[in-house]
């Protein structure tokens, strides 16, 4: 059982940010979230995009952003449950609450903050018929032991960078790699695509456009796949099919936890710590609605540090505490660090 | 500026007769949001990047639009459900030409 003073859901800007609030307060975060790392939307859709509107960055590129707040956050020593969707919740006698996610990892808190943005990534999975009959039995959605293809036959199905990235990484894994897409054009990064044209002229990579995987054939497993191309249909045998079509958001099964939902959001009480209708449930960023909300990364900041002085009163009633400024404190992290403003010089002058 | 009256079918297959604003730079997309035709976290999922198809229409009448760009294109060919009238309505900025345009919001995926 994991254990920690504020369970957060979801690593994206918000849930990221609050780990460095919390911590000034000397309270430790755990995060939990679906996609295999952290940064959310801003790691998973749009990386190399710049956001212009977080205060004192005129330009910051998403990743980047990701990136300095793991880098601010990193002295409170955050824990994290990666690649596992926050299932279900309960709440004990005390008042404490047990998080238990689809994999079955136990958390253990005083206090959950839902930072879930939009909800959870899912896989866009292609409309094809048994496509769920043969999901790991063949068909996977997500690499996450590439060694798994190891002198396999894969065919990787999309257009985007995804599937251009691990066209690339499985061609010197997978004993064959097929390509297949709806059109000859590619989105994504220039040196991906010339380096899957470079692995095409190799015969390494096996490139099929403009094409599209119409049917799943085998009995327990998949055995073979079938392509429409522009002049007949082909099937081709493979151990693995790996359709790369994206995630999308869904508030998943959070929406089931009891709260309020307005929206496909969680109401919050603005007015005073966005807690939600169930006491030590706070939703903070994106996955919140209140009058007058903004999905602005700069108001999931504001949220998340209204909420953890929130949390503090939870985890420590009664106990008296004052709001400092960090230029003033410093920061003493969990690590055994401090960082502190460099004293003024007080010199006599002869 | 004046506004425009565009017709939206939502998901349900019900029509709606809206006014958009010509002067505040926003996208068909935008529109649909704002006149909350689609249920929040279901559509504009992106933002607005041309990065997630969940804003994709069908252009029904025959109005002439800015031409697609090279990302609505390649990611119309990743999404489900594409159609040869489909857009992606995040690409679509509102201008007086639109006025009268009608479309339909394609099913979620």
């Amino acid at each position: 059982m994991i254990k920690t003073d504020i369970l957060i859901i979801g690593a994206g800007p918000t849930g990221l940010f609050t780990v460095f609030e919390a911590g000034l307060l000397k309270l430790r975060c755990h995060l939990i979230d679906a996609l295999p790392q952290p940064g959310g939307q801003c790691s998973e859709i749009y990386p190399k995009k710049p956001i212009y509107d977080i205060p004192g960055f005129p330009e910051v590129l998403a990743g980047q952003l990701t990136d300095n707040l793991l880098e601010q956050g990193k002295q409170f020593e955050p824990g994290f449950t990666l690649g596992e969707r926050a299932e279900t919740i309960e709440k004990l006698d005390d008042g404490t609450f047990i998080v238990t996610t689809n994999k079955g990892t136990k958390h253990h808190a005083p206090v959950v903050a839902i930072a879930g943005g939009l909800g959870s990534f899912e896989p866009r999975k292609p409309k094809l018929e048994h496509i769920e009959k043969f999901e790991d039995k063949g068909i996977a959605y997500f690499i996450k032991n590439p060694e798994l293809y190891r002198n396999k036959r894969v065919v990787i199905a999309g257009g985007g960078d995804s599937a251009l990235d691990w066209s690339i990484y499985l061609a010197d894994i997978a004993s064959e790699v097929t390509l297949i897409h709806r059109r000859n054009e590619f989105r994504g990064a220039l040196d991906s695509v010339d380096k899957v044209q470079e692995l095409k002229q190799a015969n390494k990579i096996n490139l099929i456009t403009p094409a599209e995987v119409i049917a799943l054939n085998g009995n327990n497993n998949l055995e073979s796949i079938t392509v429409k191309t522009e002049n007949d249909n082909l099937d081709i045998e493979t151990d693995y099919f790996l359709p790369l079509f994206g995630l999308s958001p869904k508030l998943g099964p959070i929406a089931n936890w009891g709260l309020e939902i307005e929206k496909n959001a969680i109401k919050v009480n603005n007015a005073l710590d966005y807690q939600t209708n169930i006491p030590g449930i706070f939703a903070i960023g994106d996955v919140n609605t209140y009058p007058g909300k903004l999905k602005l990364i700069l108001c999931g900041f504001h949220e998340a540090t209204i909420m953890c002085q929130a949390a503090y009163k939870i985890i420590n009633p009664g106990k008296k505490y004052v709001l400092k400024y960090t230029t003033v404190s410093g920061i003493d992290g969990f690590d055994g660090s401090r960082k502190e403003a460099p004293k003024a010089v007080v010199k006599a002058i002869q | 500026m004046s506004d425009i009256k565009l017709k939206i079918t939502d998901r349900d297959g019900n029509t709606h007769q809206v006014d958009a604003p010509t002067d505040m730079a926003m996208n068909l997309m935008e529109v649909i949001r704002a006149f909350e035709l689609a249920p929040e976290g279901t559509i504009g999922i992106c933002g607005g990047m041309a990065m997630c198809a969940s804003c994709q229409c069908y252009i029904t009448s025959n109005h002439e639009l800015t031409p697609m760009d090279d990302e609505e294109e390649a990611m119309l060919s990743e999404a489900f459900d594409v159609k040869d009238n489909s857009r992606l309505s995040c690409q679509i900025p509102i201008t007086t030409d639109l006025d009268g345009l009608e479309l339909e919001i394609a099913p979620e995926s």
